[in-house]
């Protein structure tokens, strides 16, 4: 490794921070499709979805706040996608910087530009009604496996970056992973559903996730799940980073 | 004597069952500009990709500065500075950011220095404060290069630095190219236009099917041809001189030559 790994990353990220802050629009968008869904299923649909929880909102927020990342993501592979259309990515690449710091400036971006729509969006949904007993220790579980879960989603989103051959390409990839929230129990319990639906439902990452916030939310025993999300997580980040250091690898030979 | 800054032997690349460049040869001296002509698609930004670490070879031997470009690339990155046939600069920072950028990336002191002295050289003081986006491209390519010369690299490689530029940035950027080499820098440019290299080059290779297919000064160039016949021609002012005449260029840049 480099040994200006850490300032030369944290140099890029200051770069990519003020990308954010220039145009705060992309916060805003990435907060503004979740709350749009919170408010149509506590307010629309709400009504007539039996979840055994007192506080629908309660329920939706964790569900809401996936589909959030996942949607924000996107943003991630298309900041890394326009750097490469343009000459700056060859500029970097053609200087004596760690190499690697280049991807891990656009990963840092992501968590920050994440978790400042999150912050957003749990802000409405306490002007909705959303109430928590959570402490501090829960609030941290809870930010930590979100985290892990837009880190996860991260280099996912760096593989579609540096493989896309269009900006359309870079951000559409974040689709089928946006719709994953809505087959899992983030809006209506998974028992409602038909045999194979449950199924899927109940084996896929996003339920587990929604479960173990859910669960830390309420003051309740998190039970297997946490360890479930966690493995989901951590298994999805050492595949996607995998992948994405080898396509840098690929992209500058 | 004359030191060699780079030093290319029997370089070959190909994409798939494209063959770019089919064994490759030439040297620049240090202190020099050499010119690679060539039309488009002759294998010209893949060669300096090579040179400036971003592509691999497939087979052949380059040097830079006596740095093996494959083997030696972090020494390679130290002593050279890409300026990339689309202009490398960012955006959404002002001019004065994207200087920063580069002299922070580069590890060097007072980096608000350093920015506001190149600024001030490439007639930037006042646009330094503006976001990028604004700017024409003839002060984004200004702007570009003056990037590429944080931290005094040895070598700067241009890759058609004049490409999609008007006339009078054209001249700005030639009078830069040939101030860098006046401080001793080494500079490759490759271009498509045959003016531009007769304007600027000390050398002049001619890239062409992935070969480079003649190498030397202009005067070596001329003598492959028939020897000069004497016409008499009327001399018409060129379009150009037209129109730096109708603009009012006032001379920040040298005339261009008379080619008729």
């Amino acid at each position: 490794m480099n040994t200006h790994f850490f300032a030369d990353t944290s140099v890029l990220l200051g770069r990519s921070m003020r990308h954010i802050f220039r145009s705060v629009d992309t916060i805003i968008t990435t907060a503004i499709t979740p709350i749009a869904l919170m408010l149509l299923f506590v307010y629309v649909f709400g009504g007539a979805i039996r979840t055994d929880t007192e506080n629908y909102v309660n329920y939706l927020l964790p569900g809401i706040m996936l589909i959030a990342i996942a949607s924000g993501i996107a943003y991630t592979a298309v900041r890394l996608f326009t750097d490469m259309q343009g000459g700056i990515f060859e500029r970097f690449q053609s200087m004596p910087i760690a190499r690697s710091s280049v991807l891990w400036a656009h990963v840092l971006t992501s968590l920050v530009a994440n978790g400042l729509s999150l912050v957003i969006i749990v802000g409405v949904a306490l002007l909705m009604g959303f109430r928590t007993s959570a402490n501090v220790l829960d609030w941290l579980a809870v930010a930590g496996i979100l985290a892990l879960f837009t880190l996860a989603l991260t280099w996912i989103a760096i593989i579609a970056g540096l493989s896309a051959k269009s900006v359309d390409g870079a951000g559409g990839f974040s689709y089928p992973l946006i719709f994953l929230p809505f087959i899992s129990s983030a809006f209506v319990p998974t028992e409602t559903m038909p045999g194979p639906v449950r199924w899927f439902a109940e084996n896929q990452p996003v339920t587990s996730i929604v479960n173990t916030v859910q669960d830390l939310f309420a003051q309740r025993p998190v039970g297997g799940d946490i360890w479930v999300a966690l493995a989901w997580c951590l298994g999805i980040l050492v595949v996607a980073y995998a992948f994405a250091t080898a396509a840098y690898k690929r992209q500058i030979a | 004597m004359t030191t060699t800054a780079i030093r290319v032997q029997g370089i070959e690349k190909s994409y798939k069952d494209l063959q770019v460049l089919r064994g490759v040869d030439f040297e620049v001296a240090s202190g020099s500009i050499f010119a690679l002509l060539g039309s488009n698609g002759a294998g010209k930004t893949t060669m300096v990709k090579i040179l400036a670490t971003l592509l691999k070879a497939d087979g052949g031997q380059a040097a830079v500065e006596g740095f093996d470009v494959a083997t030696e690339s972090l020494q390679v990155r130290q002593s050279i500075s890409l300026t990339g046939q689309f202009a490398a600069v960012d955006e959404v920072l002002t001019g004065k950011e994207n200087l920063v950028l580069v002299a922070k990336l580069r590890h060097l002191k007072n980096p608000g220095q350093i920015a506001d002295e190149l600024l001030a050289q490439f007639s930037l003081t006042d646009a330094g404060s503006r976001k990028v986006a604004t700017y024409s491209g003839g002060m984004r390519r200004r702007l570009d290069i003056a990037m590429s010369l944080i931290g005094d690299p040895k070598v700067i490689f241009l890759d058609e630095p004049t490409t999609g530029l008007d006339p009078e940035a054209r001249l700005e950027v030639w009078q830069i190219v040939k101030n860098l080499a006046n401080r001793g820098t080494t500079v490759l440019l490759t271009t498509q236009y045959l003016d531009e290299a007769e304007q600027l080059a000390d050398r002049i290779a001619v890239l062409h099917e992935g070969r480079i297919i003649a190498n030397g000064t202009l005067q070596e160039l001329k003598r492959l041809l028939p020897p000069a016949k004497v016409e008499y021609v009327e001399k018409q002012p060129s379009l150009e001189d037209i129109f730096l005449a109708l603009v009012g260029n006032t001379g920040t840049s040298e005339p261009v030559k008379d080619r008729s």
